[in-house]
């Protein structure tokens, strides 16, 4: 049997290439730019190694330092993480924790983030890695800086630190009353401390400041426009660029006329390569520059929908390395020709898009040779990594600085719209601002995998699953194993070539794994005439999947009512990247086959609840961005061409889309906290498709289930949404 | 190139900009008022919504120079005295955001419903809100901010 960290294989597979570089400020020279205080600095505890076992990437992690905490002589807490702010609300979230540990007031912590140039290397913000592994490691390093200040009031006082405390930003010694404040402790003092080992950190049970509802750090700023996010920075002299993009994808440039653009006033032409840009002092001038350039391209023949499916179940071109399978238990032919009721289907996904609602933007700027990019991105280090292979210079000559941007989803691992700005930005001599329009950002970003699923399962009549086959094309290992209890399984992801630019997005390709198995499982369920919820139970031990599973039905009130031919009841769940989930939904079923989901109750535990109400929130997220993926998103593509790379009509779920929703949160104070921005988007799909089955008797395996229209390629759902 | 005078939050601004120009780029670019979006450029998001004269509109299909005369108002126009309006107060309160992206043109458009509409309902605010996309999901949220400004006592002449 060999059990694999489907996560790390699969980021590693799309997008992330890492070239991990060290952090290169000297400790000295850091406390120097403090000019004192207290700094805790902790040395990287390789959290990804000790739970992979191995490298990630194909490179060493770096094992210097993996944060900085600095207090200074006026109290003010700042943390320095590699970690960004997509809207996940991880800001408030980690600086909770630290004000948890440190015993200080949440307002005195300030977060420096995503910044190159002041936090520690990191590998990026994605996975949902920043509670489990950010989380604890700055609490260790809060938890040492208040040993360390107690340590320091008692050499002062002369007393033994066990007999002191520490509470809101000072150390008490409770015998006399005195106490001093962590200011006044650091004032004048230049303390240096490196944590690596244990440090008891405050149980979940106790925590006061943790494990509420603060509100989101600057929320005010954001409400009131004040937020700068990366397309909002502005740089004296600033010009606005614009790229010219290829007639496909995979095109080649055959000729170009930059003349016209040439006798734009004020439009400065840039040719690198296939790279041809216009900057100009406004985007009004740069857009005109760019439609009067005038290029042929040679696109070649390229597959569209219609070939997806086909193509994704050949094996790739050039070869990749034998995986083989994921899980192998018993024997799935023996198990499968002793069981009553043997099932065989197959799923499909197709690509969709991320369409954050900014999208990629940057501002590039070059000082002395120092090139600086603001820019909005998942991997500032990533990006770093591209700038500076793109431009040939050296670490120290870039830096990488991401505001809290317009959101990811994933969709943000890369730097386009970062080197592009800097290429014109080197031309011109002018800091410069890149915004990609939405059109580009539907066409030259990447996409969620599309995939194909096929799914062999064997049951006795009782119910008991006896045989389980699951192979992925394409789509990805995320999830891939199931959590129920086969005893003869084989599992097994097929890297494909795919025909798309494919990379990370929201749970990676636990949804499509979820969509496959849910569905499956439902499929048996009704085979072996079993209530679904009941069937699952009979075949699933883990006690945290249970408990969703049966919070939800509850709450729901599941099995209260009968499903109709109008209106129907679904069920599903899941396991993924430390949470557990149970969706229920009630669906409506209009005469002309219109769906409409009405109702949704989703149950979600993911350990001890940092932030109940920043939780609540990505879980909510989740729920409605799956409702597109599951009934109308779909990337429509041939030849190289994007068919429909706009809003009108690329539909995302609208208010009107909205089902009444209810979130029951489980707040495991005994376990740690495991990330919760993404695996929430797992089982809407399967729970719908599962409640149409309910009320029609017709099994979609296709998401979406119900396209806007009958889609080339697309199995033709008879259901509109 | 055009010369034209704009009214944006109660100050007469003069702008040089080419005649078709959209207003979104003209309040982003030109007079550096970023709380105004861009999601689209095409009307279908919602992101770059402004008031005129009170009236919702998307300002990345509204050319500048035809928005002389006007009255606009962008999010950056709706704090007085320092006091955030009963819409943005009830935003915070609802904590009806994620990545804040879409939160000054549901402002926007909200302010608009409630001055029109001051109590409506969910179908009212789902109807007229349809046009502004939250791709991080946050609607529940703000069909709930909606409702708690269209409660707030403060809400009367303040939005
Ligand atoms: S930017 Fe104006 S509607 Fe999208
Ligand atoms: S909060 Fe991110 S788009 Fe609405």
């Amino acid at each position: 049997m060999k059990v694999r960290d489907a996560l790390l294989d699969e980021l590693a597979q799309h997008t992330i290439d890492d070239k991990p570089y060290w952090f290169r400020l000297d400790r000295r020279d850091f406390l120097k730019l403090f000019g004192g205080g207290l700094l805790v600095c902790l040395a990287d505890v390789s959290t990804w190694a000790q739970e992979s076992g191995r490298n990630f990437g194909g490179h060493e992690l770096p094992k210097d330092i993996a944060s900085w905490l600095h207090i200074a002589a006026d109290g003010r807490v700042t943390v320095f993480t590699g970690k960004v702010e997509v809207g996940q609300n991880i800001r408030t979230s980690l600086a909770q924790q630290v004000a948890e540990e440190l015993r200080v007031p949440f307002d005195t912590i300030t977060m420096v983030m995503g910044d190159t140039d002041l936090v520690p290397w990191d590998a990026g913000t994605f996975g949902s890695r920043t509670t489990p592994t950010m989380g604890p490691q700055l609490r260790t390093m809060a938890a040492a800086a208040r040993d360390m200040l107690i340590e320091t009031a008692a050499a002062r006082w002369k007393v033994d630190p066990a007999t002191l405390t520490a509470a809101d930003a000072k150390v008490t010694n409770p015998r006399n009353g005195h106490s001093l404040t962590y200011g006044e402790l650091t004032r004048g003092e230049k303390l240096m401390k490196t944590v690596s080992g244990e440090v008891a950190l405050t149980p979940a049970s106790d925590w006061k400041v943790a494990g509420t509802a603060v509100p989101k750090v600057n929320g005010r700023d954001f409400v009131t426009g004040k937020h700068k996010y990366p397309s909002d920075i502005v740089r004296p002299g600033m010009m606005f660029g614009k790229v010219l993009r290829p007639a496909g994808f995979n095109a080649t440039l055959v000729s170009v006329d930059t003349s016209g653009a040439e006798k734009i006033s004020g439009a400065k032409v840039v040719q690198d390569g296939n790279f041809i840009a216009v900057a100009a002092a406004d985007a009004s001038t740069a857009e005109s520059a760019l439609s009067a350039l005038r290029a042929t391209w040679n696109v070649p023949a390229q597959p569209s929908n219609k070939e997806l499916f086909a193509l994704l179940k050949q094996p790739p071109a050039t070869q990749q390395e034998d995986r083989g399978p994921e899980h192998v238990s018993g024997s799935v032919p023996q198990a499968m020709a002793s069981a009553l009721i043997q099932l065989h289907q197959q799923y499909t996904v197709q690509y969709i898009a991320h369409a954050p609602l900014e999208p990629r933007a940057a501002v590039a700027e070059w000082v002395s040779g120092k090139l600086t990019v603001w820019t909005g991105t998942q991997r500032p280090f990533g990006v770093r990594d591209e700038l500076m292979a793109a431009f040939h210079i050296p670490v120290e000559q870039v830096r990488v600085i991401q505001p809290d941007m317009g959101s990811g989803y994933g969709g943000k691992h890369t730097g386009e719209a970062a080197v592009e700005a800097a290429r014109l930005a080197k031309a011109t001599g002018k800091p410069v601002k890149v915004v990609w329009t939405r059109e580009e950002e539907f066409t030259w970003a990447y996409f969620r995998p599309a995939g194909l699923i096929e799914i062999s399962s064997g049951a006795q009549h009782d119910g008991t699953l006896v045989a389980w086959e699951h192979h992925n094309y394409n789509s990805g290992p995320a999830a891939i194993t199931t959590p129920y209890n086969v005893a003869n399984q084989l599992i097994q992801f097929h890297p494909a070539n795919s025909p798309l630019r494919q990379g990370s997005y929201r749970s990676l390709a636990a949804t499509a794994n979820h969509f496959a198995r849910e569905s499956h499982m439902d499929e048996v369920a009704h085979a072996v005439g079993m209530d679904p919820l009941e069937f699952r139970m009979k075949n699933l031990s883990d006690p945290r999947l249970r408990a969703v599973f049966q919070t939800a039905a509850e709450k729901f009130g599941w099995g209260g009512s009968k499903s109709t031919s109008q209106r129907g009841f679904g069920i599903a769940g899941g396991t993924d990247k430390g949470g557990y989930v149970a969706t229920c939904v009630e669906v409506e079923i209009n005469p002309d086959k219109k769906i409409k989901i009405r109702r949704v109750v989703q149950a979600w535990e993911s350990g001890a609840i940092v932030n109940p109400d920043g939780l609540r929130n990505q879980v909510g997220g989740a729920i409605v961005q799956a409702i597109g993926g599951a009934l109308f998103e779909s990337i429509q593509f041939a030849n190289g061409r994007i068919l429909n790379p706009h809003f009108a009509q690329y539909r995302v779920p609208r208010f009107s889309d909205t089902p009444q929703i209810e979130i029951v949160l489980i707040d495991r104070k005994d376990l740690p906290s495991a990330g919760a921005g993404e695996s929430g988007i797992v089982g809407l799909a399967p729970a719908v498709g599962n409640a149409i089955f309910a009320a029609t008797g017709t099994r979609l395996r296709n998401m979406p289930m119900a396209p806007p229209s009958a889609a080339s390629g697309e199995t033709v759902s008879m259901f509109r949404s | 190139m055009a010369d034209f005078v704009l009214k944006v939050n109660g100050t007469e601004l003069h702008v040089s900009a080419p005649a078709d120009e959209s207003l979104l780029f003209v309040l982003r670019d030109r007079l550096n008022l970023t709380g105004t979006k861009y999601g689209c450029g095409e009307g279908q998001c919602g992101a770059c919504t402004v008031l005129l004269d009170g009236q919702p509109a998307r300002s990345c299909i509204t050319p500048a120079s035809g928005a002389a005369g006007t009255n606009i108002t962008t999010i950056e126009g709706l704090e007085q005295n320092g006091q955030v309006s009963p819409v943005q107060q009830a935003f915070l309160e609802e904590g009806a955001f994620q990545c804040g992206y879409c939160t000054s043109g549901m402002v926007l458009s909200a302010t608009a419903l409630l001055r029109k509409t001051p109590h409506p309902t969910d179908e009212q605010i789902v109807a007229h809100m349809d046009g502004n996309i939250c791709r991080c999901g946050t609607y529940p949220r703000i069909i709930d901010a909606v409702k708690r400004a269209s409660q707030s006592p403060a809400k009367a002449g303040g939005q």
